[in-house]
This record gives structure tokens, sequence and C-alpha cells, in this order.
């Protein structure tokens, strides 16, 4: 699809010639090769692939599956018996269950509709949930199996055909840009040595592009009429989740050839670079190694969720007890008194009241006393969770503050059971690429023959001024009144703090101009071809020769661009970038061949633009140990040149003796723009004798024609031998571009209190840059680098390898406990070989205890595995909540092993959001989702679990309190249909409106006083003392409801005509009593109303006398003795009324006096800001100074972020103030002028 | 809100608790408990030999004083005390459809263990109509008979809707052990209002229930004489019974309880603000 939209040509080059090094073109050993022969056929090696026959696979025994993918939890069959089981593993859902069961018999206390019929509705509920969450998982699938790809039919015609159609067998045409659609075989590609590049971010998250090629005797199958006779026999591996290994052979054209990894194309990959390729399609579908690898995500639950189920055992505990003692009293009444009832004509026939065998009845009186008391638990509690979290999931999924219009997508909410884990987040384990970076790189300043361009003033600069103009404002105006004498250094200051700032605003505003990608460079002096008028032209030529000439990248020409203007393609977006530079500086690299570069220069003698041509004669490439690269090329004059880019150290350790005439100022450059998080790279060239070459070139020849392990060895030391004595030009930086307002996010995060690790697949230097470009790192910060040595790494024993990094660890560990300074931070950078040690079984206690004391922390050239056991680990470690948040398929382990796994869905792939917990389309939004959503739904959810279990404690109760007077023989005081009605309608709605839309504060407030959000770290909603304050709070609700309606209404009359209250007066006053308590409570519980909450808490009151009434007008045969209960007994009773009133109020009295204690005297965060609101509604809150004041107090003290960076930046700049004045100061006084005026006689 | 609404509370409670005491306070009960005085002295030791014995008369009598005016109507309770009419086996073996719709609906099951007698169903059947109450009272003053009007004390909705206007007592107390009143089989259920109050079962083990309404006025000091038949065993489970007259206010029957809370709560709504009032000015927070 993309090839055919914009048609791009190439010239067609041998890439394999470029490369000196690449090791996958390592051809087999005999000795493996044999290896793999022998393996073939064995088992767990028995696949036997028919290509271009796919219709051999069929039939068994070769009958593979076809690709379809399926990730649903349920099918149709499957839904009903596994959701149910999933639904009845809940112990509370159990014992409804149970309930439900022995409702059947006569035995129950209540209706079997009054049982059963809750419990329906509550797992029907929960199961629709399920049910539509898979469907959505369907629809997912549907959209991935119905992708088309071109596959051959017959006769070297290919046509599109589904995704899921595709068979084992099929030959396959995938064009650039195309996501291979199973595990395909590579067969031929767009280039004439059969070499693709194949971008493997979907698995492994490594940005850089991989090789792979095809075997020779495959290479001849390029175009589509080759395939109409094509046959082969694949023996290979059996289907496994191993990424890294292929094992098979092939055979063709009678022919046996061995098969490796680098002629496997790997499903989730994607076609980069390369025009098509043919592939024949090995695994499909779930046998694929994508597939295999993935795991499925895990069910996650929320701490509080978890907390929960505790609550839940103490709520059973509490039913234990009370049908304990209802069954002890049962027993007591039984042996005692019971016989003498006459009235009851005992024994009974159902055996449980027989006061002959009075143990028996106690038992059988136990379990009526356990369904009884079953009000204990909270049976709606579940499903109301369930449904309040959708409605979260709901209100977050369209927060119109959570959009992006850039992708047009907004955040996602993939789960709903971790809305409240987002308010509990302590800890952000972070992918680089991806996440935190846009993966572009930006060419933004340079340093040419020690002068630096593209500007210096960072924001960071100008942040630090404008809060240094803000404190120095009311400061200086105290002292102005007080003291005279301090006037004279007014302007001084001013003059300073307000210079940087406009100087820095001057500079920052001036964006004007065509916006080209890649290029964010402004700089008068070097655009627009000024660099002519510098001083050392020549310096500044051979700085942009450097730049043109050392790369592996190739130009495109794009027939919908401007001619002039090329596009290019290379391995790394930073050599992108450069090319892009120096075509913007005039130096176009405008073609390549074999051996030959031409760039378009503009020559400054001539002012002319002129087409030159070098002869590249030896690329020396960019290795991960060598952190540099090299070409040698010849000018037209036969000068030859060896250009060389690389990492500042290495470069400046092969500097000749006079190629360091701008080495120390290039230093201070290299120093500032480091700090900035720029990716610096130095350039160097020098100039080869035609004799030196000549022999040198025989060395590397013989060198690279070795075959063999000692090859490598060979060619490094070629290059190092030629690689020396350069002279430095200067050095370029480029920035990783971070996505928008990154570190505005992280600044915000980190002032919640949120600690922030970076883990990224990527090399050392590129994570360090990302680190000072978030203000994760600054430069005084301490830092610690943890790596293995060479010698241990040379050595390979694992031993000194752990002796090694644990010698470094503990040194590091000594260094923090020493510092005395509190406030000092430090950054640990570790990388992945060090990591793997690290967190091996004994090392791992010391290397999180030393990570944990570190302000950030950074891993680089991390595996996806080492991810997710970070993760793990320091989940385990540090028992905090973690987040993780990454794009790509190797974040997907560390995203699952998380508490809350997020995906960033901007991208293209899809497998970091398939296994999220949540998606966003940018990282910043996580500063929304985490600090107000994350705060809300905690606030929520706690709210709501803990009012819960009030009303079901506050309710139950009375059911036991009332059994003490009924001789415990399990009557009800309530009708069947009223107990009923108390979780499913009469309190269910309030709780789920505070569920949903309660707010403490507003999402502006949670914005500016990010310490609120601290409440869910140290869980202060939902502690146990509140907890266990609540059950208390409804253990006297009960109490006093039931104590009140007994005492007032027994055994007097309860109205004028002299009737007294019977059963159903009594039940139905308590009633009355219960509901209005708890619905009143709810409403004090609210700090947030709308018509919602006002609706469903007066509407749930008026409901219940609605339903009295209702099911009072009912015929008796229906309603039994509620029959006119309001109307004829206890609604024309003015002591109804006030029992109700009296009640209320007693039974908030508790709670109403806690909050004014407790606002008055211990206020919390979220309190003082609700008071302040309210004072200072009427006037413009903002302005007002206490406003500020604390909202300055909210911002947790934090060592990292831009703030952290911005408040060291202060005190280095107030320390320097402070040397000036104190300089002026003493200037001052030592005056002969302020002596004269001192010692003046008129003072 | 904080404060000032506690305060506001304990300003509207005050009141409205001293007038609720008021209404109580107007109003005049006399109670007196008759189980043991009208037992003979000879049977004081086997009280249930006594009231099981059907030989022994059980009339009885008993007098007192009235001590403070009592206005029209006066209401005549029964009381009850350590009677377990809640019991769940007692409460449940009832059958409502029988007493709306008499013997030709099914479902008594419900009245276990007094269905059936002699195979021919019972109506009313169940425990509770079983064990009705059948003491009865007279009363008089200056030798003269106060009437006693024991219409209406049951809920209007009960005789109407409740008990079959149609539905006649039947094979009721037939059989060989025999609870408490019988029934005159010649007067509709819907008419039988000792029946219909005594089937409101009561919420507590200590109840009173409505006999009747002396519609004139008691004076000071007049004494009543209350000729009784002791009928009703509550001498085998240690019952006691009590005659119970009163007056009413607006409010119902003699209730301090009420009255006292709203006042009690009132107080120290008031108390509570006015201290955190001080401390809050003894401390000032900002």
């Amino acid at each position: 699809m993309v090839a055919a939209s914009s048609r791009k040509r190439k010239g067609k080059i041998r890439w394999s010639k470029l490369y000196s090094f690449a090791a996958c073109f390592r051809p087999l050993t005999s000795k493996e090769r044999l290896a793999a022969r022998e393996l073939i056929g064995q088992p767990g090696f028995s696949r036997v692939v028919f290509c271009n026959e796919p219709h051999l696979h069929k039939r068994k025994p070769y009958k593979y599956p076809y690709n379809y993918i399926s990730t649903t939890k349920y099918n149709v069959l499957t839904f009903l018996p596994r959701a149910l089981f999933e639904q009845f593993r809940r112990v509370a859902n159990f014992y409804f269950l149970l309930a439900a069961i022995f409702s059947l018999f006569s035995l129950a206390p209540f209706s079997r509709a009054s049982l059963i019929a809750p419990l329906v509705f509550v797992v029907g509920i929960s199961m629709l949930k399920e049910a539509v969450e898979d469907w959505h998982r369907f629809l997912q699938d549907l959209d991935v199996n119905n992708r088309t790809v071109k596959t051959h039919i017959s006769n070297g015609v290919f046509v599109d055909k589904l995704w899921k159609e595709l068979r084992v067998g099929d030959v396959v045409k995938v064009n650039k840009g195309e996501y291979f659609p199973s595990d395909l075989l590579l067969l031929s590609s767009g280039n004439e040595d059969g070499v693709c590049y194949v971008e493997t971010m979907n698995l492994d998250g490594e940005t850089n592009l991989k090789i792979k090629r095809c075997l020779e005797a495959s290479l001849c199958l390029n175009e589509d009429e080759e395939f109409s006779k094509f046959k082969a026999t694949v023996h290979c591996e059996d289907p496994n989740p191993n990424l890294y290994t292929f094992v098979g052979n092939i055979e063709f054209e009678k022919e046996s050839y061995p098969l490796s990894p680098s002629q496997l194309l790997l499903r989730d990959s994607k076609l980069r670079n390369t025009d098509y390729i043919y592939g024949v399609v090995i695994f499909s579908g779930h046998d694929t190694k994508a597939v295999r690898n993935s795991t499925r995500s895990p069910s996650k639950r929320s701490r509080i969720e978890r907390k929960m189920d505790h609550i839940i055992y103490i709520l059973f505990s509490m039913l234990v007890l009370v049908s304990l003692v209802s069954s002890f009293g049962s027993l007591l009444y039984l042996r005692q008194d019971m016989v003498d009832w006459w009235y009851l004509q005992l024994p009974d026939d159902n055996k449980v009241n027989d006061p002959s065998k009075p143990v028996q009845s106690a038992g059988l009186q136990f379990i009526r006393a356990l369904i009884l008391y079953g009000y204990l638990i909270p049976i709606s509690l579940y499903v109301s969770i369930e449904v309040v979290k959708v409605l979260q999931t709901m209100l977050i999924n369209k927060d119109i503050e959570l959009y992006d219009d850039v992708t047009c997508k907004s955040v996602q909410a993939r789960t709903s059971n971790l809305n409240e884990e987002l308010g509990q987040v302590e800890m952000i384990l972070s992918d680089k690429t991806g996440t935190l970076t846009c993966n572009q790189m930006e060419f933004r300043k340079c340093s040419i023959a020690g002068v630096s361009y593209g500007g210096d003033i960072t924001e960071v600069d100008l942040a630090a001024s404008m809060r240094m103009n803000a404190d120095f404002e009311p400061f200086e105006f105290s002292i102005d009144e007080t003291d005279g004498a301090t006037r004279s250094f007014e302007p001084f200051e001013f003059s300073v703090s307000s210079f940087s700032a406009q100087n820095g605003n001057a500079r920052l505003t001036k964006t004007e101009g065509p916006v080209i990608k890649g290029f964010n460079f402004r700089d008068d002096r070097l655009t627009n071809e000024n660099w002519i008028h510098g001083s050392n032209l020549f310096d500044i030529t051979m700085f942009f020769r450097v730049m043109a000439l050392c790369h592996t990248g190739i130009p495109l020409e794009d027939d919908n661009h401007k001619m002039d203007k090329l596009s290019y393609e290379a391995e790394s977006p930073e050599e992108v970038s450069f090319l892009i530079a120096s075509q913007e500086f005039g130096f176009q690299f405008c073609r390549r061949t074999q051996s030959l570069m031409v760039l378009r220069e503009f020559d400054p003698s001539s002012m002319k633009e002129v087409e030159r041509e070098y002869k590249l004669l030896n690329l020396l490439e960019f290795s991960s140990s060598r952190k540099r690269m090299s070409v040698i090329v010849s000018n037209e004059d036969g000068q030859i040149f060896l250009l060389c880019k690389g990492a500042d150290s290495i470069i400046f350790d092969r500097l000749a003796d006079n190629g360091r005439a701008y080495e120390q100022a290039t230093t201070m450059h290299l120093s500032s723009y480091a700090e900035d998080g720029l990716r610096t790279l130095a350039f160097a060239y020098r100039t080869i004798e035609a004799a030196e070459y000549e022999s040198w070139n025989t060395i590397f020849t013989q060198a690279k024609a070795t075959i063999g392990p000692e090859r490598e060895e060979l060619l490094e030391q070629a290059s190092e031998t030629i690689e020396k004595d350069l002279i430095l030009l200067g050095v370029v930086a480029v920035e990783d571009k971070l996505q928008k307002g990154v570190p505005e996010c992280i600044d915000k995060l980190a002032q919640a209190g949120l600690k922030i690790w970076l883990l990224t697949g990527d090399k050392r230097e590129t994570a360090i840059n990302i680190g000072f470009a978030c203000s994760l790192l600054r430069q005084d910060m301490k830092q610690f680098h943890l790596s293995l040595s060479r010698d241990a790494e040379s050595n390979n024993q694992v031993k000194d390898m752990k002796e090694d990094i644990l010698q470094q660890i503990e040194s590091s560990y000594k260094m923090v406990c020493e510092e005395r300074n509190k406030e000092a931070p430090f950054g640990l950078v570790i990388d992945g070989k060090a990591l793997e040690i690290a967190l091996r079984g004994d090392v791992k206690d010391e290397f999180l205890q030393l990570a944990v004391n570190c302000a950030s922390v950074i891993c680089c050239r991390v595996s996806p595995k080492q991810k997710a056991l970070i993760t793990r680990l320091v989940k385990q470690y540090t028992g905090k909540t973690t987040l993780a948040i990454g794009d790509g398929a190797n974040d997907v382990g560390m995203i699952q092993e998380a508490d809350i796994g997020v995906g960033i869905s901007g991208m293209e792939g899809m497998q970091a959001v398939m296994a999220s917990d949540f998606s966003l389309p940018q990282f910043r939004f996580l500063e929304r989702l985490l600090i107000v959503h994350g705060h809300w739904c905690y606030q929520r959810i706690s709210k709501m679990v803990l009012y819960f279990v009030y009303k079901n404690v506050a309710f139950g109760l009375t059911l036991f309190y009332y059994e003490l007077y009924t001789s415990f023989s399990g009557e009800v005081l309530y009708d069947d249909w009223y107990m009923t009605m108390f979780n499913v309608m009469l309190t269910s709605l309030p709780v789920i409106a505070l569920g949903v839309l309660e707010q403490d504060v507003s999402s502006d407030i949670c914005l500016q006083f990010p310490a609120l959000y601290q409440q869910g770290p140290r869980n202060v909603h939902f502690s146990w003392s509140r907890i266990i304050g609540w059950i208390l709070n409804g253990v006297v609700s009960s109490l006093v409801i039931f104590l009140a309606n007994i005492y007032i209404l027994s055994p007097t009359a309860m109205r004028e005509n002299g009737f007294v209250a019977d059963i159903d007066s009594l039940g139905a006053t308590t009633y009355t009593c219960i509901i209005w308590t708890v619905n009143c409570q709810i409403a004090l519980i609210t700090s947030h109303f709308t018509w919602i909450q006002h609706l469903s808490i007066w509407g749930s009151i008026l409901l219940w006398y609605i339903f009295l009434l209702v099911y009072g007008a009912l015929p008796p045969n229906f309603s039994g003795n509620a029959f006119q209960v309001l109307v004829e007994g206890i609604g024309p009773a003015p002591l109804y009324w006030m029992i109700t009133v009296l009640v209320v109020v007693v039974s908030l009295l508790p709670y109403f006096i806690h909050i004014v204690i407790q606002r008055s005297y211990f206020p919390m965060d979220d309190h003082i800001i609700q008071e302040m609101e309210q004072c200072y509604k009427k006037y413009d809150v903002r302005d007002n100074e206490m406003w500020v004041r604390e909202q300055r107090n909210s911002q947790r003290s934090t060592r990292i972020g831009f703030s952290a960076r911005v408040d060291a930046k202060i005190l280095s700049f107030n320390q320097q103030l402070q040397q000036k004045k104190l300089s002026i100061y003493r200037s001052v006084t030592n005056s002969p002028i302020y002596r004269s005026i001192t010692t003046s006689p008129f003072s | 809100m904080g404060l000032y609404d506690i305060l506001f509370i304990g300003f509207i409670f005050i009141p409205v608790g001293l007038v609720t005491l008021r209404a109580s306070h107007s109003v005049v009960e006399i109670v007196e408990r008759y189980d043991i005085g009208c037992v003979p002295e000879p049977f004081r030791i086997n009280k249930v030999s006594y009231i099981q014995d059907d030989s022994i008369p059980k009339n009885c009598s008993l007098s007192f004083k009235v001590p403070k005016y009592m206005k029209a109507p006066i209401y005549i309770y029964y009381q009850l005390d350590n009677y377990y009419q809640n019991h769940r086996r007692y409460v449940k073996s009832r059958s409502d459809k029988q007493l709306l719709h008499g013997q030709n609906q099914h479902g008594i099951s419900s009245c276990q263990p007094v269905e059936v007698n002699n195979d021919r169903p019972i109506i009313p059947c169940g425990l509770i109509a079983w064990s009705l109450f059948n003491d009865t009272f007279t009363f008089i003053r200056n030798r003269a008979e106060l009437k006693v009007n024991r219409k209406n004390i049951a809920w209007k909705s009960d005789r109407e809707h409740k008990f079959g206007k149609n539905v006649y007592p039947f094979n009721f107390q037939n059989g060989t052990l025999i609870g408490g009143g019988k029934l005159n089989p010649r007067i509709p259920l819907s008419d039988q209002e000792d029946l219909i109050v005594w089937m409101r079962t009561s919420a507590l083990p200590s109840f009173r229930k409505l006999y009747g309404r002396i519609e004139k006025d008691l004076d000071v000091d007049d004494v009543v004489v209350v000729h009784l038949m002791n009928n009703y065993n509550t001498y085998s489970f240690g019952g006691k019974k009590k005659l119970v007259l009163s007056t009413t206010s607006w409010l119902g029957g003699k209730n301090d309880f009420l009255g006292l809370a709203y006042v009690f709560i009132g107080s120290s709504s008031v108390t509570i603000a006015v201290v955190f009032t001080l401390l809050h000015l003894l401390s000032q927070r900002h």
C-alpha cells in the first residue's frame, strides 16, 4: 500500500557490500550445520512444510491450523460454565449461592424469591460485563484476522487474501511498511542480493532495523511469475516461543540447504526500507513465535479490592459470631424454657425447635442464622463496584482533556478493574522510545571549531529567572520600607533577572520559518549559507563533509517532493537528521553508488553550488563496542580523508596532538548540551597519505576475508590502526525528540511524589541523554554507573561478575548513606549485563536497596524479559504499587507484570496496547490520568466500599438484635420484600452515584495541588483504622436505630386511637429509620453534589415510601401483614415521624462530631483545600496569597523533574547574586563618598 | 456545615422534646397486675393445675382508685409479659388466605401444627388463633357498670380486607388440646375483633393489646372494680398478666422516652457546639 501510493525509486545497491561487520551474514560453521542436520526429524523438529502447496496441509499428517488468531477468553459454548465458575469463585457469591440453595428448604428464614433474585441479578450483571469485554476482544481479533496480504494462487498470480485464510505453505508477497501476517521463510526481496530490513519494535522494542537475508538458491525467485512452478520442502523445528532460534533446512531443486534465523521473518514485525519480499508461510496463527511468546494477560486486582476481601472476611467472621450466639441462645431457650411454652405446641416437625434434641436444633438454627444475617455481607458490593467502575471508565474515556487531536485518539481504560489503583501508584517504570520520545531525531545544536551554534538559553534558565523575579518582588517590597539603604540594589537585581528572562524569551520566540522534520536549528550564523563568513572556513566545510559523508544512509527520490530537497533513509534516525541538516547547510548528499558518494556542495569561493564526487574507499562500521564510525574517502583531487564520528570520549582519545585546538571549548559545549539532554557526537577527520592507505588496506582486506571467530577481532584491530591522530572539528547535538509535554508531565508526577524509573533497550548514552532531557538526571546529581568491568566480562565467570557488581553496589550505597545532605539527589544508571547479575538471588536485595534510595534510576540495554523481571522485583521488594508504561511489544512483559500496565496507542504497534490496562495516545496524559482520575477513583471506591460496609452492618445487626427478643427463633422484623429491596433498590443508586461522580476537589485543583495525590499511596482513605471506624459507626447506628424504636414503640399506644405497634408497624418504622439513616449518611460523605446525587439520595428515600404505599395497597394475599401498613398503621401516627427524625440525627451524630473534630483540629489536605475554595469562592481564588502559599507547599520537594532543576538553578543563581551583592556592597562601603555620608555630622 | 448545624439541631430538638414530654405527662395510665392475685390462696403452689382445672371457677375481681382525672376515651389493654408471640414458629402458623376466603381455599399447610382436626380443616387455623387470649373484664364504678365499647379495636383494613365477612369459625378448639379462647361460630371472622387484634402479633415478648374503650370520663378517686374471668394460662411459662387503663394524647400512650431523648440530644448538641466554639476561639487555626 505504501509503495503503491508514493512510488519511490532507489539506486540498487548491494547493501551487503557496505557492511563489513554485519554479523548476521556469518555463514554457519560446519559444526553447526551438522548439528542442525542431526536435529531435523527428531522429536521437536518434525515439522514439514510443502512450499507453494498449501492444499497438502489441509489433511493429516501435515494438517496445521489456519492463520486465525483468537485472544478471547470464552467461546459460545464455554462461556456459561466458565463465566459461572469465575463468578462463584468469589467467596461472597458462593455464600449467596449456598444461601439460595438452602432457601429451597423450609429452613431458610426468607422466601425463595427474595434470596435467589438478588443473586441472579448480581451474577447476571457481572457475567454480562464479562461477555461485553470478551466481545470487544473478539472484534479486535476480527480486525487483525481480516487484514489482507497478497498471496500466490497459481500460475504466478497473486491476489489479496485475508490473514485468517492463510495456510502453511502459502507464498505471500509483503510490501514495504506492511506487517508480516505469520512467520515467513524469506525467499527473495526487492533488493538484488535478497536482503531485507525488518523492524522488530513490536517484538523486542529495538528501534534499529534488523537485516534478514534469503538463501542464495532462492534469489532468483524475485518476480511474480517465478512462482508458477516453484516447489520446495522445508523440514524444521516445531512451533516454539523462542524468537531468536530457528533450525531447519529446505529442499529446493533436489538440493538441501540449511536454514537459520536470518531467513525467518516473524509475525508482528514489519518490512522496512525494502520494496517487497516473497516468503512462504512456515508457522501460522497460534503456532507463530510471536503468539507463542505472548502470555495471557493476567487478571489484575487492585489493592483496594484485595483489601476488600479481608473486609469481607471480617464481616464473615462477624456473621459466624452472631450466628453462633444465636444458635447458642436458642440452645439455652430450648433446654430451659421453651418446653413450657404451650402456645408453640412443640416439638416441631422440622426439628428446628425440638427440646428433646436441643443440640441438633441449635445446629439447624445456626445454619438458619447464617442465612438470616446474610445482610451483613454486602451482596451487591461486587456488582455495584463493577457497575461503578464501568461508569468510571466511561468518564475517563470521554474526558476531553485526555483527547489527542493529533492522533484522534483518546485515553482508553481497557480493563475497568484498576481505576482506583491509578490513585495509589508510587512507582512508574517507563519505556523510552515511543513512550517518552517520538523516536525522531532533531538536529539542535552544534559546536564547530570551538564556537557553539544554535542558541544557548535553555528553558530551565528561563523558568529559573522567571521564578526568581516572582519571588523577589514581595521580598524586596518589605525590605524597601524598613531599610532605605537596600534600595540601591534593587535595579541591579531586577536587571539580572529580567535580562535573562527577556533574553531567553527573545531567543525562544524566534521560531518562525518553515518547519523541517528532523531539523530544529535556529542560528543565522550558519543557516542560509551565512557560514561562509565564519572564521574557520576550512574546518566548517570539513565538518559539514563529515556530516554528509560519514553515514550509511541513502537518498530517496520522491516525486511528490520538490526536487531540490531530498529525504533520506538510514539505519538510525540520527543519521537521517544529520543528512537533513547537512542538506540545509548546503551540503546535499544526492547520490550513492557502490563506491561513489555525490555531494552537491555550496562553494564559498564561487558562491555557487557544485557537484562533487567522493570515492568511498572503506566503511568502518558503527558498533556498540567501538562507539564510532568512519569512512575513508578520496576527493576529486585524490586526497584521502578519514572522516570519523563517534562518542566524544572515544574521539577525544584518538586526537592528534595538533588536532586538539578546539578541545577545551568543545568540551564545555559538550557538557552544556549533555545537561539539556541532547545526544552528542564528535566529528573529526584526518588526511591519509596514499602509501599509508595502501599498506593499511591490504591488512584490512585480509581481515575481511578471514572466516572464523577471529575475524571480528582482526577487523577491529585493523580499524584501530587507521582511526588515530584525528583532528577535532566539533560536536553536534541532536535531540531525541521528546513527546509533547513529557518534561512537564514528569515534573508534575514527581511533585506528586511518584518515582520514575526509565527502562530502555537503548544504549546507555541515549538513555542518559533522555534522562537529562526529562530532568530525571541533572548535572549536580551524583550518578552511579553500574556496569561490568572489562576484566570481569571477558572472564565470563559468574562469580567474578557477581563480586564485581556487588562491590560497586556496596560502595555506592555507602556513599548514599554517608551523604549528610538529605536532599542530595542520586542517580543510578545500570546496563543490561550488570542488571542481569544484579537481579540474581543474592545480589538482588542490595541492588534494590540502593535503587530505591536513588532519586532516579535508569536501566539501559535491558531485554524485555529483564524489564518484566525488574518490575516484578520492585513490586515485591518495595510492596508499592507500580505502573509500567510502554509502547512496544518489548514492553508487554513489563506491562503485564506491573500492577497497572499502560500502553501508548499513538504508535502503530498494538501489542502493548493489547496487553495494557489503560492505553494513552501520549505519555503526557499520564499526568491527568493519575493525578486527577486516579485520585478521584481511589477516593470514590474507598468511600464507596466503606459506606457499603457501614450500611450493611447497620442493617444486618438490627436483625440480630431482634433475635435477642424472639428467643432466637429466627423471626425477622422486616417483611421479606423490604429486605430484598434494601440492597437492590433503596440504597444502591446513591452509592453508585457516589462511586461515579464524587470529587473531593475539582480537577484543576488536583493538578494545582499534586501533593493531594499522596493520599492514595499512603492509603489514608482505606486504612484499617478507617475500616474499623466505619464498622463501629455501623454498629452504633444499628444500636441507636433498634433501641430507640423498641423503647419508644413498646409497649404503649403509638396513636391517639389507642392502637399499639405490632410486629409489622415496628418493622416498617425501624426500616424507615434505616433507610433514612443510611441515605443521609451518604449525603454527609458526599462532598460534590450534582442533581444526580440529590435525585438518587432523596429519590431513594422517597422510593421507600412509594414502595411501602404500593406494596401496602396490593391485596393482602400478596402483601401479607404489610397490608396498608403505612396508610392505616404508622403513617397517621406523629410518633412514627418523630422517631425517624430523632433516630436519623442521633445515629449520624457520632460521624458528624468526628468530622467536626477532624476538620477543626486534624484537617487533611483535601479538607483545607475545600475550605479555602469555599472561603474564596467570591473572589478570584488564584490571586490569593494563601492560595499560592498552600499550592507551593503542596508540591512535594522533589529531587527529579523540571522544577527540581529550576530549584537547583535558583540556588546557584542566588549564590552568584549574593556574591555580587557582597562585592558591590564592599565597593560601595569602601568608597569615600559612602564613608563621608556615614560619618557625616548630620546623622 | 459544621458547628452551626449542630447548634441548629439543638435549638430545634429542645422545644420539640419539651412539647412531647408535656403530651406524655398529660396521659394517665393505670397498670394492675392480676395473674397472681386472681389465683386463690390454696392453689398458689401449683398455679398450672389451677388454671387447667375446668371445674374451678375462674372469676376474680380487683379494684383500684383512679389517681387523676381521666378523660374519655379510656383505652383498656391487657398486657402479657414473657409471652413470645414473635416466635418464628408461632408467627408463621396462620393462613391469611383462609382467614379471608374460608374453607374452600387450600394452602393451610402454613398453619402447622393446627391445621386439621378429625380430618376437617380448622377455621381459623394455626397456632395464633388457637392460643387466643380469653380473659374477660367487666368494669363497675359506683355500683354501676361502665360500658366497654369493644368495637373498632382492630385495624379497619384488617376487618375489611383480611378477615372474610363470610368466613365463620369452624371446627375451632375441638381437638384434644384446647389452647385459648373459643369463638362464636355464628359471627363472621371480620366481626371477631378480639381475634383480629390477637392475630396482629406483637413484636416483643412483652406487649399490650387493646381490649376495649370506656367512653366515660373517670374522676379522681373514683374506685373502679373489675370483675374478670382469669381463663388464660400464663402460669406454665411464668408470664405475667396485667390490666391497663390509659388515656392517650396526640402522641399516643405514655411515652417519656421520646421526649427525654429529644431534650437530651438537643441539649448535648448545644453543649458540644458551645464547647467547640470556645475551643475554636482559643486556638485559632488558619
